[in-house]
């Protein structure tokens, strides 16, 4: 397949009539990709505040039927998950991300919540995952994979929950990228970057649009008020997930 | 995939008098257009955006080759294996051997349009592999043995009823007396027949929006969530692209993504955005072991540097299928290959000829719409122009087409000659029809009156009122 790689990159350089592009060029294309020069980004959430910015988070979120619950701390979340669950008439059986700082959610307080940690199998019908960040613009929830947030979480089971920290709500995409950038030492991506908004939906039939084609047909948002325990963090290495 | 694309003709009239396909377009003919407008309305950078959009495609295809060797060192940096193949043939190729190597019996696809551009299907099929199809509109689709009719809503051609004669037919082994009348029914029922395959399946299949030069990651924007199981449950992940779909740095994707969705379906942004960076790492608890890309040229690289370039800037969001007068009334079926509307009027005669697809260029009224809507400004009127201008000069358009033309283009070229015989045709015209005011039939003209009647001229040319007023 050599062959064609060698060919089509010639056929580029003959049709764009030149040959290989001059090592000043180069030079400049590779300082334009390292500057991560950032383009016009829309002012509906970098004009407003962190409070505004959440509050347009969650209404975006609500406008494509993300359903939102405020808690203050850590250790109301069980009862905001055990309240949510019953009213949606649901199972109290849970596939929680097997991230160290979902630790301290102190799930004993609600006995009668079944929870597992480790990754989605097929018979799991609900989740429970922290997430990298939160896009205002557009009411996204930015959610990475890693050995502590297995992907399988966010689209196998029929209901998705997603505990998202106050602080961890920026304004735009490149603001969520910017921190993965930052948290990131190794300069090595996550394998995969999730930006989710809103549950699963299809409009294949008649434009007719139903929730839960294929991924989530829920997706429950908890939004954590307390700002002083953190969300999904990949620094704790001496952790080790119990898997499956 | 096979063209039928001179088949254009006789396509539109079947496709005009389809009447389930005349109730289905009907529904799109209002339904995109009107979300797209309400999308774009609430953002009020939506036509810089667009500005900036153009910019950084026709940057990053000026210096493609720059930008796939990066793309290509970054995807190996991060464990995944590059394929480049300059035809359909080899892109399919590439994949078998793949599958082969991993002994796979069941393929999951994500909507890949690449994919439906090299027949990867029938391909993989006569080589005992089984694809299949999980965006619900192109399983469907798969199951009635259709080409899709849309470039992101495949199946839009088809009514409900059709879908539920389709499911009962083909899910035999569901209770026959089950009810199929809404489409939550049939959408619920899709979800149960198809997740045991996303489980079951050994390769993963997907194509890809775009493709990141910094990284080497590949971005799919999707609403059900299919194509992220199709990628994280097998154990082989194969994006299917083409080297447009090119883009430097993140925060260049981060601007195009936010054109994309608004113009394809009006939304904000799709449910699902998703960007893969090669295969599992370790400690990962889920995520395919392999990561391949085939990455796909297929005539692409010789329309850089000339006056069909533009149209590589495509994100292939449907706005100007959406918007078209031809597209809705006639189905994206009679273009007769993988992209209709005008985006497919201009890049499927660069991709397969145009002795294959002469009449695409011609099945426009030039009203514009589509270059309005499109998110990077590709001059679609124009270039289906350059197009009719080679359809003439290579001799594919009749002859009697061709003599009328010349002989029209003589007289116009000679102003004094041309308003003289406009002045005595207007007149005779204006006489003969001044009683109906209009002709059921016109010598010469009868392409026009066998559908509609011709307005006879009423009082005086525009030229000569403009010649009296000018004075």
């Amino acid at each position: 397949m050599s062959e064609a790689r060698e060919r089509i990159l010639e056929g580029i350089r003959s049709a764009l009539k030149r040959g290989l592009l001059d090592p000043n060029i180069q030079a400049q294309l590779r300082a334009r990709v390292a500057a991560h020069g950032r383009n016009l980004i829309p002012t509906r959430a970098t004009a407003l505040d962190h409070a505004g910015r959440v509050d347009l988070f969650i209404a975006l979120a609500e406008e494509v039927q993300a359903t939102v619950a405020r808690v203050g701390s850590l250790a109301e979340i069980p009862e905001a998950v055990a309240r949510y669950l019953a009213a949606e008439n649901l199972p109290a059986e849970l596939v929680v991300a097997p991230d160290p700082n979902m630790d301290a959610v102190p799930w004993e307080v609600r006995p009668l919540l079944r929870i597992r940690h480790g990754r989605a199998t097929a018979e799991d019908r609900i989740s429970l995952t922290p997430c990298h960040a939160a896009i205002a613009e557009t009411g996204t929830l930015m959610l990475i994979s890693g050995r502590q947030t297995p992907t399988t979480l966010n689209f196998l089971p029929d209901t998705h929950i997603v505990i998202v920290r106050r602080d961890q709500v920026v304004a735009s995409y490149e603001d969520g990228l910017d921190r993965l950038r930052s948290d990131n030492a190794s300069d090595k991506l996550p394998r995969v970057i999730n930006f989710i908004t809103g549950p699963s939906r299809t409009a294949d039939i008649e434009q007719h649009i139903e929730l839960g084609a294929h991924g989530p047909r829920r997706l429950h948002i908890v939004l954590l008020e307390d700002t002083r325990t953190t969300g999904s963090a990949e620094d704790d290495e001496e952790h080790n997930p119990s898997a499956q | 995939m096979l063209a039928t694309s001179r088949e254009f003709e006789a396509n539109t009239r079947a496709g005009l008098s389809n009447k389930n396909l005349q109730h289905a377009l009907g529904l799109a003919r209002t339904g995109f257009p009107l979300r797209r407008q309400l999308a774009t309305e609430r953002l009020p950078e939506f036509d810089q955006l667009r500005e900036i959009g153009r910019s950084i495609k026709d940057h990053t295809l000026e210096h493609l080759d720059f930008y796939l060797e990066l793309y290509e060192s970054n995807v190996v940096a991060s464990g995944g294996k590059m394929h480049w193949a300059r035809t359909s043939e080899e892109a399919c190729a590439a994949v078998l051997q793949i599958c082969r190597s991993v002994g796979a019996k069941i393929v999951t696809k994500g909507k890949s349009m690449v994919a439906e551009e090299v027949g990867l299907n029938d391909f993989l099929e006569a080589n005992g592999i089984t694809p299949v199809e999980t965006d619900l509109g192109e399983y469907i689709i798969q199951l009635r043995h259709e080409p899709p009719s849309h470039i992101i809503a495949p199946a839009i051609h088809l009514m409900k009823e059709q879908v539920a004669d389709t499911f009962r037919a083909e899910h035999r082994s569901l209770d026959p007396e089950r009810s199929l009348v809404e489409p939550r029914q049939m959408c619920d029922e899709a979800r149960a027949v198809l997740r045991p395959r996303f489980l079951a399946a050994d390769v993963g299949i997907t194509g890809a929006n775009f493709l990141v030069a910094e990284s080497g990651s590949s971005i799919i924007v999707t609403n059900e969530g299919n194509g992220d199981l199709t990628q994280t449950l097998p154990r082989v992940h194969i994006v299917m692209t083409s080297i447009e779909k090119m883009v430097p740095t993140f925060e260049d994707a981060a601007t195009l993504l936010r054109l994309l969705a608004r113009s394809a379906t009006g939304q904000e942004f799709s449910s699902y955005t998703t960007i893969s960076t090669g295969p599992r790492r370790p400690g990962d608890l889920d995520g395919p072991e392999q990561y391949h890309v085939v990455l796909l040229d297929n005539g692409r690289s010789a329309l850089l540097g000339g006056e069909f370039q533009d149209i590589l800037r495509c994100i292939r969001c449907s706005a100007c299928i959406n918007h078209c007068p031809v597209y809705t009334a006639v189905g994206g079926h009679a273009y007769g290959w993988v992209y209709p509307g005008p985006m497919g009027a201009v890049l499927t005669p660069s991709l397969i000829g145009i002795e294959e697809a002469a009449h695409l260029p011609n099945a426009s009224t030039f009203c514009g719409r589509c270059e309005s809507v499109c998110p990077v400004k590709i001059p679609l009127p124009k270039m289906m122009r350059h197009w009719r201008e080679r359809e003439y000069t290579r001799k594919l358009s009749p002859r009697v087409y061709r003599t009328g033309l010349s002989l029209w283009a003589w007289v116009a070229r000679r102003p004094g000659l041309y308003h003289a015989f406009a002045e005595i045709a207007s007149r005779a015209l204006g006489w003969a029809g001044r009683y109906r005011g209009r002709f059921r039939s016109l010598p010469l003209a009868n392409g026009w009156t066998a559908v509609r009647d011709m307005p006879a001229p009423e009082g005086r040319s525009f030229h000569s009122l403009w010649a009296e007023r000018r004075k």
